[in-house]
């Protein structure tokens, strides 16, 4: 056979390449897919190893009960507890708000908007989580902060309060996306044997749709909070960089995520203790991540409805 | 029963009844002035930027280098950098995002393996994007010895933007119902033969908008390149890709210190002097508009093939 006839694609010669390339390729694609591992594994080397290297010079127990953190100062200090105390706190002043407004926009948008009006709105809400979180940090810096002072007069400057208020409204439609598709995973049946019951809408949203899409909401919360523990910018601009061992808002403070951002502003030689510090941090970050993480699992374990 | 004490009871149910369906229109008031005050919020802060930025907002804007002096001072050097850090997340997130998702929804076989690499990917999504700033500057910067550069914060921002692409590419792929697989397979293709000549052409839009979104992301994160050390006073310009002899392309660029928009703009928030609080709500707004022209951009494409594809 000389021509490329119909024959000679099906010939054995061509159904062995063809099997070949496939397996080549499908090597070349899982060779993609590992990339995500060896990301995974890179983290948790590379902050383990730096970290080792940290702890060889400050001890764990002063590390985790020291109440100053000063490692850049000559009379150097490395307790982490005022970094906690500060990335918690502004993730309370956070979910303060993106909780109840996250749910009731899910409630509104899967049980009462009408089609056109949520398909509408949910992209435009969407843009709240895609603004670049430097330009939060100036809203709430140069916007947010100056209003708060017209109601609190002593208010500093730089304080977590406006931090936290717009992390927020950051996650606000992380939460409420995540509680609509929970929502609207519970099956119609139900709302409707609610209204057969005499329920008005909003009984049903309340006591059947809400209960029902429990462990739903609660990863929506868990997704909300390690955004908020792990968010930068913001606090790095608005809430001053001073670790301050508080769980007062209306106070400044670092969190973990500011302190690394403020080390690595400055010039810090590779291999020294500060360039270390911040891996320890990191750590501590991922740390705090993966126990909420955990505690969002086993309650949405624990709540899961099946249908 | 006596006749009153019916209608009292048929009385206090009706008063219930009223209270309850007003309870119900209260919530769709309040659930309706939420959300609209999310939207008003972010059209405030859209106007607040051009607001304060209207006075910087000019040609020379964008062709300055950054100056000590803030009238003077313009974002020359840092959309460069950003335009070519994304160049290359884009071409490294891309096609790695979109084989692994093909491997995941194609090929991968149901095991333990298999899920360690979904587990994976969701995590990933998941970790805080500074601790891949932690992971680039002990890896790429030192380990690798890439230095403070360009192609560093392009892959620092590419490992960031990964699980997006991946994500977005499996729910488009998923979209392919399974009878087109199954009518070509049933011609003797092979699975690759499949996936390119069928799955992947329907799930271009998908794919895009993955692709989109994943980059409207990298353009406006901060912190990883700031902790891979960003300069914020840069008054030079990588060097340029394309030459004047042969072979016209170069590389050298890839190792060049750099700057960024969103550095920038966080270089100008943190300093004392007000004037520099203009230029910091300009580039802002330019951050801005082109992270909202990213995301229009992807919503009007996956509405375009959503529209466009009848199974």
């Amino acid at each position: 056979m000389t021509s490329p006839t119909p024959s000679s694609v099906i010939s054995r010669r061509g159904l062995r390449y063809r099997k070949v390339r496939d397996r080549m390729i499908e090597a070349l694609l899982l060779a993609a897919g590992l990339v995500a591992v060896f990301t995974t594994l890179a983290i948790v080397a590379i902050l383990l190893y730096e970290s080792s290297a940290f702890f060889d010079h400050v001890s764990i127990v002063d590390f985790l009960t020291d109440t100053l953190w000063t490692p850049l100062f000559a009379d150097a200090h490395y307790g982490i507890l005022p970094l906690v105390a500060g990335t918690l706190t502004t993730t309370i002043v956070a979910l303060l708000v993106a909780v109840p407004l996250g749910t009731t926009i899910a409630i509104y948008l899967s049980e009462f908007a009408p089609h056109q009006l949520r398909e509408t709105v949910k992209p435009i809400l969407e843009l709240l989580g895609a603004v670049p979180t430097v330009v939060y940090g100036y809203f709430a810096l140069t916007m947010v902060t100056p209003v708060l002072q017209w109601f609190m007069p002593d208010l500093p400057g730089f304080n977590m309060l406006s931090a936290g208020l717009v992390i927020g409204l950051m996650i606000v439609p992380y939460v409420s996306s995540v509680s609509e598709d929970a929502m609207r995973a519970v099956p119609r049946y139900m709302r409707e044997g609610s209204y057969a019951m005499g329920a008005t809408r909003l009984q049903t949203a309340l006591r059947v749709v809400v209960p029902g899409a429990f462990s739903g909401l609660a990863a929506a919360f868990i997704l909300g909070i390690s955004r908020a523990v792990g968010e930068t910018m913001v606090v790095a601009i608005a809430a001053g960089m001073q670790p301050n061992f508080t769980f007062d808002p209306r106070q400044p403070a670092a969190t973990i995520t500011a302190y690394i951002v403020q080390v690595s502003l400055g010039d810090l030689p590779h291999g020294s203790i500060g360039y270390q510090s911040i891996f320890a941090a990191g750590l501590v970050l991922m740390l705090l991540t993966l126990i909420f993480n955990i505690v969002g699992f086993s309650l949405t374990r624990r709540f899961r409805e099946a249908y | 029963m006596s006749a009153s004490a019916a209608h009292l009871e048929a009385e206090a149910l009706r008063r219930g009844l009223l209270r309850r369906k007003l309870l119900d229109q209260i919530f769709v008031l309040v659930g309706l002035i939420v959300m609209f005050a999310c939207l008003a919020i972010l059209a405030i802060l859209f106007i607040d930027l051009v607001r304060d930025g209207a006075e910087r907002f000019g040609w020379d804007f964008f062709t300055n280098f950054a100056s000590r002096h803030a009238e003077r001072a313009g974002i020359l050097a840092a959309w460069v950098g950003t335009s070519l850090i994304m160049l290359v997340t884009a071409t490294c997130a891309v096609p790695v995002g979109v084989a692994a998702a093909i491997y995941l929804e194609e090929y991968a076989p149901k095991n333990w393996f298999t899920a360690v690499i979904e587990i994976n990917v969701t995590n990933l999504a998941g970790v805080p994007s500074i601790v891949y700033g932690l992971l680039a500057l002990g890896l790429f910067v030192y380990q690798f010895d890439l230095g403070q550069s360009i192609i560093a914060a392009g892959l620092t921002l590419a490992l960031l933007i990964l699980p997006i692409v991946i994500v977005a590419t499996r729910e488009a792929i998923r979209a392919v119902p399974k009878a087109i697989r199954e009518a070509a397979y049933g011609l003797g293709a092979t699975r690759w033969e499949v996936t390119k000549d069928h799955v992947l052409p329907y799930s271009t839009g998908g794919i895009l908008t993955g692709m989109i979104l994943g980059l409207s992301r990298a353009i406006g994160e901060t912190a990883p390149i700031i902790t891979i050390g960003a300069l914020s006073f840069i008054a030079f310009l990588p060097e340029s890709p394309l030459k004047g002899e042969f072979p016209f392309i170069s590389f050298a660029w890839l190792k060049d210190p750099f700057t960024a928009m969103p550095i920038q703009m966080f270089n100008w928030v943190s300093r004392p002097d007000q004037a520099f609080q203009a230029n910091a709500a300009a580039a802002g707004a330019i951050l801005l508009g082109m992270t909202l022209v990213m995301n229009g951009l992807a919503i009007w494409i996956r509405y375009r093939f959503r529209k466009k594809i009848n199974w």
